[in-house]
């Protein structure tokens, strides 16, 4: 079989209905007869509810009705069941689907109105009544394990979700040793994910039978029918999710809320169909975002800049509730020790509660802030030992012969975390030879005219195609038309292109000849969620297992039709035929009509009836993506301003489907870091009230700040999965802040300014020049 | 509470009569009265653009824009850009050729600030495009995508011009 669309720079199959206006996201859904609803929603941070007064709202023309806890009795008090539930949560408190009692974030919804409209339900929300009694809050997430910090939860010890801890080797040994040891401070800020469409839910009862059918803009349309189902105390056959069209997801649409059970419970009450989508102000308050880090870290060092452990503690912001298990947490520990070959690692990692919204992974999930703090690290040595940054990197990384490489950190099934392939001085040296040679000199005629330019390189390793599984099933019809079935949801990544290309070359039909249906609970049976960089690895891989056995059975049904030994038979443009009698050939569409049956004549013995297949690739270990970013920047010392003037990518996910998507995935995914590293920052006052609920108030970044990125793929096959690929979605992300924020130190080199945070504001840039004069 | 208003205007070349609500944006009513789901809503308060159209030959929030205000007026919205027998813009046709679109909500509100900044700036480059798109944020590309598309696409609408 030759190999035509596996490779190849191929148009999305999704486009054309999205440039027309045909994409049909959440609140685009026809949906007859459907009600609107608008949420009341915490004011304060942390408060009793003492009284809920909806009288006036429910006499409001055009109200529908009006829920609060109360009316839905305990399916409303239970707290939400938990996506990811892990025995070292300590305090596993999550969301009830309406605030019972208390709140703990600016945003928790405490009531739901339905009306005919959504401006009639807003209107009536703002006449709903809610008596709080404003209790102390924990904002401040540094302070939240004193003994005196006010809890988060009212009647708990304290602020701890739970303490995680990831050591090898003897890190003590390799530190008294070491000829050096710094030690550095980083407080790290991750912003949210501002997929451009809010969330949204929609469910309606089904007109016969029994069966609930809910619309929701997610990330894991299985995981969500499981919670559903699981605390609606229903069959999970019983709950059909289906996510549509979804604009965008980046982490935040994996989580399980409120609204996905609070929709439903008013849509079974009034046996109306019921819609809910977010605004953008309550996508600041209701949305969960990535939080706050404070790292207090040593690095040690040989004399050559070589880099030998790393120790300290981490303080994770969680926010009020744990809806998402310690996700961010965790990702934030395994990414250790990057691409170090190091000796030792002992980082303690204490999660704690804070009167905000929920911490759950962004683009990178906890990956990116462990890449800031350990390429901040090994910038350090590079500083102080006055060598080049790239020679520690020559010096510390995993070497290309030593893969596959344990990296001595333990995996969460208790295995050994091993690197199965990649060239990681490959990415460095190629980066570092378009970017050319000659910056120190640019730089140094750059000061002479009183320009300021500086030059930062990042590097990282990405854990990627997590487990355990995304199934496919590959089925051809009578007419010839090839459906690939998975439970593998999307969100922009053109997964239905990637998922085409792979079954296409195996059964030798065109893209166009394929149709991709996903993310519908009721077409595929099980599913885990489009998250984790993990799609192409799992899903693509079950696509590719599904499709070479439909090939396999139309070849051997089309050996019997044609009276022809299977070697002698190809397949190719949709037909199976003898070589070299081009004329003895049978339509794939025909092969399948003859295994879908007809009464009373019987079947090719030893044959399953239907040309189909269904594979679970199941990901047993995990594929690891690598990369090195450069970035040139030019710091405005007058204004803080910094402009970006280079940014070239380093970039290897093995084998690569379609590299226009996966170009795609790297340059969405650098500037989603760009925004982490100078825009994007959740700000509250002491009281835990948001101080950026819109986009003047938050900055995203635009066209004009944004540079072109250079790309290069360097391919290191992964040899786990039978395509050899790993994922592309995050990468792009994970080193970008260490990158620019490296880029930026360095251009302040004459300022003796040392930046151990992000992001760095034009403000903040200011003030730390002012500092490092005064220094 | 309720007042309306009778609008007549023309969307993507038909003639339409409404009553709306007062207070309904153009966005809303291009969408839940007409139902034209193209437009997309992102932010509400005008920073977005997603929900970019094109009034009388200019790119407009329609966010930011009564129904009530577009009497009267000639809009166009991604439902309008290809041609009756279904042939793409030459934006729409860029757009899909450079991958200027991933998960595409924000794709209509782009394509229509770009149809109406090119049609009066066919010269653009790279930096007077990027600057044309500030307005409207995309999440999923890095832009870099989408500013190969506009120039492509300028570069076949200055060949039929």
């Amino acid at each position: 079989m030759g190999v035509r669309y596996f490779g190849a720079e191929v148009r999305r199959v999704e486009d054309p209905k999205l440039i027309t206006g045909r994409g049909q996201y959440l609140d685009d859904l026809p949906i007859a007869g459907v009600v609107h609803a608008a949420f009341v929603r915490s004011p304060h941070a942390h408060a009793r509810i003492q009284r809920i007064d909806t009288a006036a709202a429910k006499s409001t023309p055009g109200v529908i009705a009006v829920y609060t806890a109360e009316d839905f009795g305990d399916v409303a008090r239970r707290t939400l069941p938990h996506m990811v539930p892990v025995a070292i949560v300590k305090q596993p408190l999550n969301y009830q689907p309406l605030a019972h009692s208390e709140v703990c974030h600016v945003g928790v919804p405490v009531a739901v109105v339905v009306g005919k409209t959504r401006a009639l339900a807003e209107d009536a929300a703002s006449l709903v009544n809610v008596d709080y009694e404003v209790l102390p809050a924990i904002i401040d997430w540094r302070r939240a394990l004193d003994a005196n910090a006010p809890r988060a939860h009212s009647g708990t010890p304290d602020n701890l979700v739970g303490a995680l801890h990831g050591r090898f080797g003897s890190v003590e040994d390799v530190f008294a040793k070491a000829p050096h040891v710094f030690a550095e401070r980083f407080e790290t800020h991750r912003g949210g994910c501002h997929s451009m469409e809010c969330r949204g839910v929609a469910a309606m009862m089904d007109p016969f039978g029994n069966g609930l059918t809910v619309w929701t803009s997610t990330q894991a349309p299985h995981m969500i029918r499981r919670l559903i189902a699981d605390h609606l105390g229903r069959d999970e056959r019983t709950v059909r999710v289906i996510a549509p069209d979804v604009g965008g997801g980046f982490g935040p649409k994996c989580a399980f809320y409120p609204e996905e059970v609070v929709i439903p419970l008013a849509a079974i009450e009034l046996g109306l169909p019921v819609k809910w989508v977010e605004d953008r102000h309550e996508h600041f308050l209701s949305t969960t975002q990535q939080r706050d880090q404070s790292w207090d870290l040593e690095v040690a060092a040989d004399l050559n800049g070589r880099l030998l452990a790393v120790r300290g503690r981490c303080i994770h912001d969680n926010g009020g509730y744990v809806p998402y298990g310690l996700v961010a947490a965790v990702t934030s520990l395994s990414a250790f020790p990057g691409p170090y070959a190091l000796e030792a690692v002992d980082i303690k990692l204490d999660v704690v509660f804070t009167n905000l919204i929920p911490n759950t992974p962004v683009r990178g999930a906890g990956r990116p802030t462990t890449c800031f703090v350990l390429e901040r690290l090994a910038d350090r040595v590079a500083r102080e030992l006055s060598i080049d940054p790239a020679d520690v990197r020559r010096r510390s990384f995993v070497r290309k012969e030593q893969f596959p490489y344990p990296t001595g950190m333990k995996a969460r099934d208790g295995s050994l975390v091993t690197y199965d392939s990649g060239d990681y001085h490959g990415c460095l040296e190629a980066v570092l030879e378009l970017g050319g040679a000659n910056f120190d000199e640019r730089r140094t005629e750059a000061l002479a005219q009183g320009r300021y330019i500086g030059r930062g390189i990042a590097s990282y390793v990405e854990d990627t195609g997590l487990a355990p599984f995304e199934g496919a099933s590959v089925r051809v019809e009578p007419t010839g038309r090839v459906v690939v079935q998975t439970g593998a949801a999307s969100q922009g990544q053109g997964h239905a292109t990637m998922f085409a290309q792979i079954c296409a070359d195996i059964l030798g039909v065109r893209i166009e000849d394929i149709t991709v249906e996903a993310a519908d609970t009721a077409l595929f049976p099980l599913g885990i969620g489009a998250i984790a960089s993990r799609t192409a690895v799992t899903a693509g891989s079950s696509v590719h297992q599904a499709s070479l056995a439909v090939r396999k059975k139309a070849i051997k049904v089309a050996s019997e039709l044609l009276e022809a030994a299977e070697g002698d038979l190809e397949l190719e443009d949709g037909v199976v035929r003898v070589v070299g009698a081009p004329g003895l050939n049978v339509p794939l569409g025909q092969i399948a009509a003859k295994l879908n049956g007809m009464s009373g004549i019987p079947m090719f013995q030893g044959i399953e009836p239907g040309l189909a297949s269904t594979a679970f690739y199941e990901a047993r270990k995990t594929t690891f993506a690598n990369g090195t970013h450069l970035v040139e920047v030019e710091v405005d010392i007058d204004t803080g301003r910094v402009k970006i003037l280079r940014y070239i990518v380093g970039h290897d996910c093995g084998r690569l489907i379609n590299p226009m998507l996966v170009d795609g995935q790297v340059r969405g995914g650098v500037v989603h870091g760009i925004g982490n590293a100078l825009f994007e920052r959740v700000q509250h006052d002491e009281q835990g009230q948001p101080m950026a609920v819109n986009y003047s108030d938050y900055l995203l970044p635009t066209a004009p700040e944004v540079p072109r990125i250079e790309i290069i793929h360097i391919e290191s096959p992964s040899p786990l999965n039978p395509i050899g690929v790993k994922g592309a979605g995050e990468g792009g992300t994970i080193p970008a802040a260490a990158g620019v924020i490296a880029a930026v130190e360095d251009a302040l080199r004459p300022f003796n300014v040392r930046i151990t945070e992000h992001p760095v504001s034009p403000a903040r840039i200011r003030e730390l020049i002012r500092l490092g004069q005064a220094d | 509470m309720s007042y309306t208003e009778r609008v007549q205007l023309t969307v993507n070349g038909q003639a339409q009569e409404a009553e709306v609500e007062s207070r309904t944006h153009l966005a809303d009513f291009l969408r839940h009265q007409l139902r034209l789901t193209g437009t997309h809503v992102g932010c509400e308060h005008g920073v977005c653009g997603a929900c970019t159209v094109v009034v009388d030959g200019v790119p407009v929030r329609s966010c930011l824009m009564f129904a009530a205000q577009a009497n009267g007026c000639t809009v166009t919205t991604v439902e309008g850009l290809a041609s009756k027998d279904g042939v793409l813009h030459p934006l729409q046709q860029a757009f899909w050729n450079n991958h200027g679109l991933q998960c595409g909500f924000c794709t209509p509100g782009m394509m229509m600030t770009l149809v109406a900044y090119l049609q009066e700036n066919p010269n653009a480059d790279e930096d007077d495009i990027r600057d044309a798109i500030s307005g409207n944020i995309c999440r999923c590309t890095g832009y870099e995508t989408i500013v190969n598309a506009a120039l492509d696409a300028a570069q076949v609408m200055r060949e039929r011009i």
